[in-house]
């Protein structure tokens, strides 16, 4: 996964020096290839789940143990990682990872959707359309679509092998008799290339338009559960609804208030106890970007006002 | 198999260790009869009523089943996906006990619309006119069709398992004790229902009972089992009016006049 793309604008300034003793990456060579296989395997069957022996990690499950094992056996030392956490490139989460692999793998780090060949997230597809030759290694809480409507795992496999998903459309039946609407906003399930079931992670389902026909390679890996699935590139992937409750993504009612982004996903950022708010976008990289190329949104703290106060 | 009948069990034998739950059992049934299976608790009923669903493999004996295109197949040779298929478009199975048949964190509504779901059907507004249409027929009011089975009565419930089986028009419908644990009157609507249902759907059933009065009722031909044997078949009006077996005798006669 080697791009010619070498230049890298990180955020974290200092590169971390190289860890000594550990293999590359972390991981040994025997698990990587155990994991490659996985990856293969789910490749050549998009949308099923590949159980594999995942490891304990030196962070804990929830956290992105299934994402970092998959990323530690795709990765070289050519790539060039972005990690984002909720589309944000400077969380606790995102940070620890990418220093990670800093210091594991001594790779390049960026925050540059663009500039990355590797982009491990949690919760988010960068806003930037991916290209050809990107990897998107997606951390995956609860692999399995139809866990909280059955709970066997036995009958789940079944399910999945026999392509009964009517289970499926019960839970979103029950959504619009209950709301009048699909109440699912966030994990939404999808049929990827007209067979299998997936859950895309718990990502906004404003994301699953950007999942179909992606020109990137979408991997996900479940650390806890075991299990890794993915999505080839230039792959169907097909939100499941009703021919009379078609599937739509959320819509915001006005542009991010730094940047003035519109059709973007934004978050609701409290600013007081008097009901004061504002959007802003998730995906950080996206939102500097457009400020950068002079975008100014109505809440955007101006440089020029030198040492006055901003505050509402 | 012979000519029209839908269903063919040949010595059937379902045997749990060395204990026996039944043995060398055949019988067959044509569309729209109905065969009520009677016997006392361990006689073996319930056991070939899970071999016949193929929830359970035989220890030997085959059964038969003419497909809606006329083959006839083996069941137990089906593979696995085309036995689901068939139990969920085809067949129907009503559970004595209605939690195990129905989800009860589903509204009454999901519950009829999971099998059209299941076979592909995708519009919200037809599963749900469909699904209203079935509730009134099982005489359950339509405004409860958001609310879950847990806040059913008994008899409701056994309706609306009815109805979710009903829904895709099976051919063949096994029913397990499906009236106890009612009070007289609601078993009396119940059986009231399953017989105009039948009668209109053209339905083949299976029903298992050890109540002699629902079988009398509901079914045209009867089969008296006991220790996990046959051991006396016929018209149902003919075996419960003049019993040949001592032991038939002895269940018509047990049975308390009101």
């Amino acid at each position: 996964m080697s791009a010619a793309v070498a230049t890298t604008s990180t955020s974290d300034s200092t590169p971390a020096a190289l860890e000594t003793g550990y293999n590359f990456a972390y991981l040994d060579d025997q698990t990587k290839r155990m994991i490659r296989r996985a990856i293969l395997k789910g490749i050549a069957i998009p949308g099923y789940q590949v159980p594999f022996a995942s490891r304990e990690m030196p962070m804990p499950y929830g956290w992105g143990t299934g994402g970092v094992q998959v990323t530690a056996s795709v990765i070289g030392p050519s790539d060039v990682l972005k990690v984002i956490d909720q589309g944000s490139d400077d969380t606790t989460n995102a940070v620890s990872i990418r220093k990670f692999f800093a210091r594991t793998a001594g790779v390049a780090t960026t925050t540059r959707t663009r500039a990355a060949t590797v982009i491990q997230t949690r919760h988010r597809i960068p806003e930037e359309p991916l290209a050809e030759g990107q990897v998107l290694v997606y951390q995956v809480p609860i692999p399995e679509p139809l866990r909280f409507l059955e709970p066997r795992e036995t009958e789940t496999r079944t399910l999945h092998a026999l392509a009964e998903y009517g289970l499926m459309h019960v839970k979103l039946y029950e959504d619009i008799a209950r709301h009048g609407h699909i109440a699912k906003t966030y994990a939404y399930p999808v049929e990827v290339a007209g067979r299998y079931v997936m859950d895309p992670s718990p990502t906004p389902k404003f994301d699953n338009p950007k999942m179909e026909m992606s020109p990137a390679l979408q991997l996900f890996g479940a650390g806890r559960e075991q299990r890794i699935y993915a999505v080839p590139p230039y792959t169907r992937v097909r939100s499941l609804d009703f021919e009379d409750h078609p599937f739509t993504v959320q819509r915001f009612a006005e542009p991010c208030a730094l940047c003035a982004g519109t059709g973007v996903y934004l978050d609701e950022v409290i600013l007081d106890d008097r009901g004061g708010r504002m959007f802003v976008c998730s995906d950080s990289d996206h939102c500097e970007e457009r400020r950068a190329a002079g975008h100014r949104g109505t809440m955007l703290a101006d440089g020029t006002v030198d040492g006055e106060t901003t505050d509402a | 198999m012979r000519e029209g009948a839908l269903i063919e069990a040949r010595g059937l034998t379902k045997l749990y260790g060395g204990h026996v739950g039944c043995t060398d059992v055949s019988f067959e049934i044509f569309p729209g009869e109905v065969l009520a299976i009677v016997g006392e608790s361990g006689s073996g009923k319930s056991t070939l009523l899970s071999v016949l669903s193929t929830e359970m493999e035989p220890t030997a004996g085959s059964v038969s089943y003419r497909m809606r295109d006329g083959s006839v197949e083996s069941l137990f040779d089906l593979d696995e996906a085309r036995r689901r298929v068939l139990m969920r478009t085809d067949w129907g199975f009503i559970r004595q006990d209605a939690r195990q048949g129905l989800r009860m964190r589903v509204s009454a509504g999901g519950n009829v619309g999971e099998r059209l779901m299941a076979i592909g059907e995708r519009h919200y507004g037809r599963i749900r006119a469909t699904a209203e249409d079935w509730l009134s027929r099982v005489e359950i009011d339509v405004g409860r069709i958001d609310d879950r089975p847990t806040t059913f009565s008994g008899g409701m419930r056994q309706r609306l398992q009815i109805a979710r089986n009903l829904v895709t028009h099976p051919r063949l419908v096994l029913m397990d004790e499906p009236t106890s644990g009612l009070d007289v009157s609601v078993q009396a609507r119940l059986l009231d229902l399953i017989r105009g249902l039948v009668a209109e759907l053209g339905l083949a059933v299976v029903i298992v009972t050890h109540d002699l009065a629902v079988a009398r009722l509901l079914s045209h031909r009867i089969m008296v089992m006991r220790q996990g044997r046959v051991i006396e078949t016929g018209l149902t009006d003919q075996v419960l009016d003049d019993p040949r077996e001592p032991y038939t005798q002895l269940l018509v006669s047990s049975v308390l006049a009101a």
